[in-house]
């Protein structure tokens, strides 16, 4: 359903919005930049302390477990899957917001459905991977790794690891929650009553922004 | 929706009023005492509430001012009344160390964020955004309610760590690692800190709240005919004071909670290689920073200097404007310093540490950045001077408090030029210079932009005038005394006298200013003893003031004056107005005003 405006419009005069948003997806977009910033300051530190330390533990080393599959060593393959999973939830989430705009409610159930069990499989995955890590004798204060050269590591590498993946799982959690609550009201209709399906919209940026989020993460502590 | 151009799938959203919130479109549905004082969602009571909620904190942080100038005033005498007061915090009548330092770092903090964050964007943004922009409400007026019900949170929490065995926290405003990250290592660092953090977290989530919405309102909710270039210069400073806000307090909000685990979680964030006296213990902790801390502190600590200063700015441009009778001069050099500002604030947080152990280099970066402040700070003092010059000057208290501010502004803004010389910051750094600098510019200028907007839009909000002849003792008082108090302050900085010290009297060097301390005391309880004659004025004016009979008491061009003098939830009764042209048509074509609602005459001439 294409929407006619006239070409000379004035967006900028006042009477209506400049970007032909409402406002909540305005306020989104400036929560997001926002929350980018607190992820941002997380980062930067990580980064600043990490190389201000003669050498730090090896994440090839650190991250090579995998469940059921005993003593193997198949560095990072696990924190691939689970970036596999949130990135095919994002993907589940672009279907459900485009079934938002044709008004299918079928549609908007059935990808929303797939997004919260995308995001409870990733949860589910951090939460193994945390109590691994924590039966290792990894925690905030602890840390059993040694760096890559041998030398005995500063507690500083779980600590941040634990902080920053910690508040990126608290935004995903979120986000699950968030999305219940779209997939609930999706299936009772409600945005049929109201005659558009913007709220999904808006619960789709939160959820692509903690996907972007997690690249970064993910890049900065399995990665390097 | 007639033919022309197809965009993008989007319906066209219309945001003015009507298409939500239709409710506050009647504004006479029923409202209990609940719904309408308590928890309100008209932006108005709102503002009110942050108003006078800020107004109690800004008794309580200069009634903290008042009592530990007397220690420094008076060190070697005795206040019985203080233990009365403080207990066994000033027993015999002189405040111990710990109440010092928790004195000075609760008036720090109370003053820049809870009164003249909270108190002073929180009031006017709610209050002019959607006067001025013509809409009915906030975007989110719930969101709204929610923003100021956070920061009466935090205010519980914050005023409930003064009740605590080990007292508030007093490791200084800034909060600094590793005091503020070991509980051995004060008391105030116990119970103390975590409730300031618990208040100052509570604190960014209010400010974000409130933030999102002002952003939102005032690009989305204008009404028609209001472009951005015919903005009241108060709604752009409003907003670039949203943006810096939304944009700077999360970075602290990361600062906190590293600081938090660092607490509590055994972490090394910010601590590293520290040989505790107090336990005679060397703790365990490797590898993190101190300094980290102070980046990302001050990364919202500068920033927030100009959340503080922007409304100020805004109201005194509007003010100045109106009773000169005069447009404000340069409108758009205006807007674009503000923009300038806004930029710059958050590339300059390193000249608050250039005596930490930055690189040298860096700091040279950093001198040149704070330095280009100077050009739109400029800008704009050399705009309210040419836009008084030659005025029709009405003598509002106001306009009074509005002149001050850029008195003040100039007086304090010329010694920031000093400090921020990375070079001449080495003698400076700590000391009361440094004390004196940011009072003027930021702390009491900021206070004159509150009062100008208070005299001025109280009118607005109450339906009253403030009592003139107190407003004028107000102002003169206080305008001298701000000055009495800082200007010997600035001898006393450059002659080395630090800052957070409890008594100077046993320094030979320093004992030379004693009675200069004593004289600044004296005049520091004066000036308190007037700001709480402004508060009785307020309430009095409240109930009793002169009552407003014209709706356009100031004659003044902007919306909120074609609002019924009281005006209900939703504003304006019937059509929202629409705006023809920009906010200072002042003494044009002969007339005294025209205001923003009336078309543009054919035979008008340009601006």
């Amino acid at each position: 359903m294409a929407h006619v405006v006239p070409a000379n419009q004035k967006w900028w005069a006042g009477g209506r919005s400049p970007f032909n948003v409402e406002y909540g997806k305005l306020m989104m977009w400036y929560f997001l930049m926002s929350d980018a910033f607190t992820f941002g300051a997380f980062l930067i530190s990580y980064g600043t302390i990490r190389f201000s330390s003669n050498a730090w533990p090896d994440p090839n080393k650190v991250f090579s477990s995998f469940p059921f599959m005993g003593h193997a060593n198949l560095p990072l393959v696990f924190v691939s899957l689970m970036t596999f999973i949130l990135i095919m939830s994002s993907v589940t989430m672009v279907l459900a917001v485009a079934s938002g705009h044709n008004n299918d409610r079928k549609g908007v159930v059935k990808w929303m459905f797939w997004t919260i069990i995308g995001g409870l499989a990733f949860l589910g995955c951090q939460a193994w991977e945390w109590t691994h890590l924590y039966h290792q004798n990894a925690w905030w204060g602890r840390n059993p790794f040694t760096n890559y050269d041998g030398t005995m590591a500063s507690t500083n590498f779980t600590n941040f690891f634990f902080t920053i993946t910690g508040f990126h799982g608290f935004h995903v959690f979120s986000g699950v929650v968030i999305n219940v609550i779209m997939f609930i009201m999706a299936w009772r209709g409600d945005f049929d009553r109201k005659g558009h399906y913007l709220m999904i919209e808006k619960a789709g940026l939160y959820w692509h922004f903690v996907d972007l989020v997690w690249v970064f993460v993910f890049t900065c502590f399995y990665l390097f | 929706m007639s033919d022309g151009a197809v965009l993008h799938g989007h319906p066209e959203v219309r945001t003015t009023h009507e298409v939500h919130h239709d409710e506050h479109h009647v504004h006479h549905h029923q409202e209990t005492f609940i719904t309408k004082y308590v928890f309100s969602q008209d932006h108005k009571m709102i503002a009110k509430q942050f108003l006078i909620t800020g107004m109690i904190w800004g008794v309580l942080g200069g009634l903290m001012s008042v009592i530990f100038r007397l220690q420094i005033g008076y060190p070697d005498q005795s206040f019985p009344i203080l233990e009365q007061i403080l207990g066994r915090w000033a027993k015999g009548g002189k405040i111990t160390a710990d109440a010092y330092y928790a004195l000075v770092t609760m008036h720090g903090t109370v003053l820049v964020f809870f009164v003249l964050t909270g108190g002073l964007s929180g009031t006017f943004a709610n209050f002019l955004i959607p006067l001025q922009i013509g809409a009915r409400d906030m975007a989110s007026p719930f969101l709204n309610m929610l923003s100021y019900w956070f920061f009466f949170t935090a205010s519980i929490v914050m005023l409930s760590s003064f009740f605590v065995q080990t007292g508030p926290f007093s490791g200084g405003w800034t909060a600094y690692p590793p005091l503020s990250a070991l509980g051995d290592a004060s008391p105030g660092s116990k119970t103390g800190m975590d409730l300031w953090i618990t208040a100052m977290a509570l604190f960014v989530v209010s400010s974000l709240l409130g933030g999102l919405n002002y952003i939102s309102t005032v690009l989305n909710m204008r009404t028609k005919g209001m472009s951005m270039t015919r903005l009241p210069l108060t709604i752009w400073a409003l907003f670039f004071t949203a943006v810096l806000g939304v944009l700077s307090f999360p970075v602290l909000l990361s600062g906190f909670i590293l600081l938090l685990f660092d607490r509590h979680a055994g972490t090394s964030f910010y601590l590293s290689d520290i040989y505790m006296a107090s336990t005679q213990q060397a703790l365990p902790n490797e590898g993190g920073s101190a300094i980290l801390f102070q980046h990302l502190f001050w990364f919202l600590g500068h920033p927030e200097v100009y959340i503080i200063l922007l409304p100020a700015m805004g109201m005194v441009s509007e003010v100045l404007s109106t009773n000169s009778r005069k447009p404000i001069f340069g409108y758009m050099a205006m807007v674009g310093s503000l923009f300038a500002i806004a930029i710059l604030a958050f590339l300059v947080w390193a000249h608050h540490m250039f005596v930490s152990g930055l690189n040298p280099f860096l700091g040279s970066v950093f001198v040149l950045l704070t330095l280009l402040i100077a050009i739109p700070s400029a800008i704009k003092v050399f705009n309210w001077i040419t836009t008084l010059w030659r005025g029709n000057i009405r003598f509002t208290p106001g306009m009074l408090f509005a002149i001050g501010f850029v008195s003040l502004f100039i007086s304090g803004g010329l010694t920031g030029i000093f400090l921020g010389n990375s070079t001449l910051d080495i003698h400076l750094h700590d000391t009361y210079f440094v004390v004196a600098h940011f009072h003027i510019v930021m702390g009491v200028a900021s206070f004159f932009g509150m009062f100008c907007g208070i005299y001025h839009w109280f009118p607005k909000m109450y339906g009253r005038y403030l009592n003139n002849t107190m407003a004028y003792i107000h102002f003169w008082v206080t305008m001298i005394g701000a000055y009495l108090i800082f200007w010997p302050l600035h001898y006393a900085g450059l002659a080395g006298m630090p800052r957070r010290y409890l008594d100077y009297s046993s320094w030979e060097s320093f004992n030379q200013f004693s009675d200069l301390n004593k004289f600044i005391s004296t005049v520091a309880m004066i000036v308190f003893a007037v700001q709480l004659m402004f508060i009785f004025n307020f309430f009095y004016s409240i109930f009793k003031g002169r009552k407003v009979v014209t709706q356009n008491p100031w004659g003044s061009t902007t919306l909120e004056w074609t609002a019924p003098i009281r005006p209900g939830h939703g504003n304006w009764p019937g059509e929202i107005p629409e705006v023809h042209r920009w906010a200072y048509d002042y003494g044009k074509d002969g007339r005294e005003f025209i205001p923003q609602t009336e078309p543009v005459n054919p035979d008008e001439s340009k601006h």
